[in-house]
């Protein structure tokens, strides 16, 4: 009797684990069934690693897509939300995504955050013909057809940053220190190429890789102590990623490196990430974005009181990606009302050119690779976890997709308007499909 | 005494007095609301124009308390609001200026340099000890040959022969930075060499362009600081290794408990982790709003609620759970493993997936140079931490009525249930003291991690690195295994980078318990084998 209520016991436990460990998977979905709505997906993580940045950008669209229905929805039809979770796992972007497009038969897609993520739904979009709109800096290197990227690259983030040391700050050594995988590797090659074109020679640049969540920074941060001793100004170029970041400033600020000795450039730290800091010792290091939540605007004004009124806490802080996301969706608005209709292939074609206002007081606009024009902002880190804006490109940059820094990359263009209508146009042969001969 | 007294005030009164009744007309003052350029050649005017209260300004200004009204007037303004106008000194009755018009000054990190070099010009003659130290590295970093003359006065006022050395090192930065003849300059190289910190190496490395004499004494002294430096660093290297180890230590002493002497393979180990660090954010955000002047007793009293909170949460899994399932291994961690996602994204749930900031208490924060090697407190504190807790561990193991039951029950559970011990009941409590010591690691962790849902995912393979490698049921092997796979992490990773380093210590790993499939003590007797 005892050994079977122990059996059943488990049983019944082992199925609730089993419930509990698909739960992620099975995502809620908030849609209700309905043939006079536009379907519109948001593929965001609300579960595991990533949660801790995607969670914003779901309830960022949601408030746009309900924003959008009070003024009357899109086509005269109401636009309906539909949020799957794909749970920072890579293979499963691809299949929600799979799902999204072909059973939900979403019009568009707002999604994904990390590279592996984008290039594990890639071939999806391409095979299924949708679109889908990425909000997140970016290394470069890439110009899909069925994806719009509302990121920064490289030449619209990381370029800009270094110059703005080198001449602002008068820097000479370089430390690029980075998390290991695509985005900080393709970026400290591309910047390693463009230091090296600027006359710095190969013993003033120190590149260094952690793991993902590394957390014991102390060996590193001596060594690039050390390194800032050579007697030249030396500044720290950071890819370092989501949560290794937290570590990384307080063993900074316990080793008492201040940002007027080595100052940290942070390509991945935003508002969100600050949140959970004590930003005391970090008084003064930068971070280098296309938006900042202390952009001096009345469209961010704006932006920020509904976002307060929205989420109902009005300490929510916004960020870059949530821009990107707010210039994406309401690019595609414009490029649906242009086209008449949601059909994937006519709106891709429509998208090119659209502009509309950024939330920085500028214009951004929808260019043929596929990317759009950013302004490229500095800003220093200031007590109340807000960045005090330093430094901010006069107009817009236009993205170079593939970088000109890069052996392979730098013959090839994107164009997606007809004839050429490619994402990797080789200059050089003269025809589409890369650097391949 | 007194004359000298008096010879003080007098050189620290005498020009301000002098200058005191056209101080406003300062022009360095109107610069203070300008652009970034303004802002600093506003500092560098100030700092040499002997106005007085420019001290209390230029803190005002670092502080971000410097503010200025519609017609460019400035004020300091205090964290409750009231305002002090900025040149006289003088208050200001909170009517007397429109709130609206008064904005911040913003500084940026070039402004931030001249003003750290400016107030170290200044604080020099301070009358407190730390102050003029301080003063006397700021001068040094700053390397402007225009504090010479400070510098000299200063130096021959100074009783302190300490604080005499530091500022005749900054009087040398100063020497190299002008055009000194050839001989200063020597002294100045030794005086520097003989300083042989990592400031002192900067000062050196950046000689190149000196004079040849002086480039090549510059050299030789660099080499001759680099051999010493290669030295400490060794030393350096294993103090890190020990206190990577500390934390692995504390993280695996928990694991130790329920998987070493217990046997259950506990996945859900990291989220007691996270549990004990979740309970440290709350106790500060208590402490935080209802007693802020007490924050620094926000840990202690942290460690013993984590201990609660997640000895009580492994309690409940071990009765609710883990009982079912003893003797099937794969069960349990199938379940753990499971159970593991619940609570995180139970924590999830309630507290966001965004990080928690826990402060850390001042006197966590910092660090001091013991010779050549920088210790921060916050490791030193740790270290010492995990040292306590083990012992503490062991002590309950070794000599209460609990720790004998729990030995006994591990050892032969039969023989101990017909002694009269309720071994379920042991079962739970041990289960729990493992939890519970997990939990009071995470109050460390918070120190040093992200306090996220993810906190504890970081911690549980290399929790199970270090048990296994140390040998499983064995306190002692914990400890050796974990400053082990410390230290030779930290030695890799300069040699092969963090990433390849991590993987170099696996594989070691792996290969250790090819050889000895026990880890490095095994536990002998016949209730191993049995």
């Amino acid at each position: 009797m005892a050994s079977l209520r122990k059996l059943l016991a488990g049983a019944t436990f082992a199925a609730g684990v089993a419930a509990a460990a698909l739960a992620p998977v099975v995502a809620p979905r908030t849609a209700l069934a309905a043939d006079d709505t536009i379907k519109v997906g948001i593929l965001h993580s609300l579960s595991g690693t990533m949660a801790i940045s995607e969670t914003t950008l779901k309830d960022v669209m949601l408030m746009l897509i309900e924003d959008q229905n009070k003024k009357g929805g899109l086509l005269g039809k109401k636009l309906e939300a539909v949020v799957v979770d794909p749970a920072s796992d890579w293979p499963l972007f691809a299949e929600k995504a799979r799902e999204l497009i072909s059973v939900d038969k979403v019009a568009a897609v707002f999604g994904c955050w990390t590279s592996v993520s984008r290039k594990s739904v890639l071939p999806v979009f391409e095979e299924l013909n949708s679109i889908l709109f990425y909000p997140v800096q970016y290394e470069g290197e890439e110009s899909s057809r069925n994806v719009f990227y509302t990121g920064a690259a490289p030449n619209q983030q990381a370029i800009p940053a270094v110059d703005y040391l080198a001449k602002e700050e008068g820097v000479k050594r370089w430390v690029l220190a980075g998390t290991d995988y695509v985005y900080p590797r393709t970026t400290n090659k591309i910047l390693e190429a463009y230091l090296k074109s600027k006359g710095v020679k190969d013993e003033d640049i120190l590149i260094n890789y952690t793991p993902f969540g590394h957390s014991d920074w102390q060996g590193i941060v001596s060594q690039i102590k050390k390194f800032g001793t050579a007697g030249k100004k030396t500044a720290v170029i950071s890819t370092i990623n989501g949560d290794a970041n937290v570590p990384f400033y307080k063993e900074l600020g316990n080793q008492g490196i201040k940002a007027t000795d080595i100052p940290v450039i942070a390509f991945s730290v935003g508002e969100e990430e600050l949140a959970g800091m004590d930003t005391k010792p970090l008084l003064g290091h930068l971070a280098a974005w296309n938006y900042f939540e202390s952009v001096k605007s009345p469209a961010n004004k704006a932006f920020i009181d509904r976002w307060h009124a929205y989420t109902k806490n009005a300490k929510r802080t916004t960020n870059d990606p949530m821009e990107a996301h707010v210039i994406g969706f309401n690019m595609w608005i414009k490029a649906v009302e242009k086209a008449g209709t949601t059909d994937p292939s006519k709106v891709i074609d429509a998208m090119i050119g659209v502009a509309v206002p950024n939330l920085s007081g500028g214009i951004a606009t929808m260019m043929p690779n596929h990317h759009i024009t950013k302004p490229v902002l500095i800003g220093e880190i200031e007590n109340n976890g807000q960045f005090n804006i330093v430094s901010q490109t006069p107009g817009t940059i236009v993205a170079q997709e593939w970088s000109p820094y890069l052996e392979g990359s730098r013959d090839l263009i994107a164009d997606w308007r007809a004839p050429m209508s490619c994402g990797n146009y080789n200059v050089k042969l003269g025809k589409c499909g890369g650097a391949s001969k | 005494m007194l004359r000298a007294a008096l010879l003080l005030l007098l050189v620290l009164f005498g020009p301000l007095a002098a200058r005191a009744e056209d101080a406003p007309a300062n022009p360095g003052w109107s610069l203070l609301s300008g652009s970034y350029d303004d802002l600093r050649h506003g500092v560098e005017e100030l700092a040499t124009s002997g106005a007085p209260n420019v001290a209390t300004a230029l803190d005002a200004l670092m502080a971000g308390q410097l503010v200025v009204d519609g017609d460019s007037h400035l004020f300091i303004q205090a964290d409750d609001g009231s305002l002090v106008d900025a040149i006289t000194g003088a208050p200001v009755g909170g009517d007397a200026v429109d709130a609206d018009t008064l904005r911040p000054i913003r500084v940026n990190n070039a402004v931030r340099r001249a003003i750290e070099a400016a107030l170290g010009n200044l604080r020099l003659f301070s009358t407190d000890p730390a102050i003029r130290r301080a003063a006397a590295d700021a001068v040094f970093k700053a390397r402007d040959a225009a504090a010479l003359p400070a510098l000299d006065r200063a130096i021959a006022q100074e009783k302190d022969s300490s604080i005499r050395t530091a500022l005749q090192q900054a009087r040398a930065a100063a020497i190299l930075a002008g055009n000194a003849p050839e001989a200063d300059r020597l002294a100045a190289v030794a005086t520097i060499a003989a300083r042989g910190d990592i400031d002192a190496r900067s000062v050196l490395a950046s000689l190149g362009d000196q004079p040849a004499t002086v480039a090549t004494a510059a050299a030789t002294a660099l080499t001759s600081l680099d051999r010493i430096a290669q030295l400490w660093g060794v030393l350096q290297s294993v103090y890190y290794g020990v206190s990577l180890g500390s934390v692995l230590l504390l993280a695996a002493a928990g694991l130790a408990i329920t998987f070493g002497v217990m046997g259950v393979i506990n996945m859900a180990h990291g989220e007691m982790v996270m549990l004990g660090a979740y309970t440290t954010y709350v106790v500060q955000q208590f402490f935080r709003d209802h007693a802020p002047a007490l924050f620094g007793l926000s840990l202690p009293i942290a460690v013993p609620l984590a201990f609660i909170v997640a000895g009580a949460v492994g309690i409940a899994i071990e009765r609710g759970l883990i009982r079912f399932l003893y003797g099937r291994p794969l069960e349990t961690l199938l379940a753990t493993w499971g159970l593991s996602l619940i609570l995180q994204q139970f924590v999830r749930t309630i507290f966001g997936p965004s990080n928690r900031e826990v402060g850390t208490p001042d006197w966590m924060s910092g660090a001091f140079q013991l010779g050549g090697l920088t210790i921060t407190w916050n490791r030193l504190i740790i270290i010492l931490f995990a040292i306590v807790v083990l012992a503490a561990l062991m002590a309950v193991l070794r000599f209460t009525a609990l720790g004998l039951q729990m030995r006994a029950v591990t050892q032969n559970r039969r023989m101990a249930a017909s002694m009269g011990i309720r071994t379920p009941w042991i079962d739970a409590l041990t289960f729990g003291l493992g939890s519970g010591v997990a939990g009071i690691a995470g109050v460390a962790l918070s120190q040093i991690d992200n306090v996220s849902p993810n906190l504890g995912q970081g911690y549980i393979i290399d929790s199970f690195m270090v048990v296994v490698f140390g040998g499983v049921g064995n306190l002692w092997g914990t400890v050796l295994g974990a400053l082990t796979l410390g230290v030779v992490n930290k030695f890799l990773e300069p040699i092969a980078g963090a990433v390849l380093g991590k993987i170099a210590v696996l594989v070691l790993l792996i290969l250790f318990i090819q050889r000895r499939p026990r880890g490095m003590f095994p536990l002998r007797g016949r209730a191993v084998e049995s």
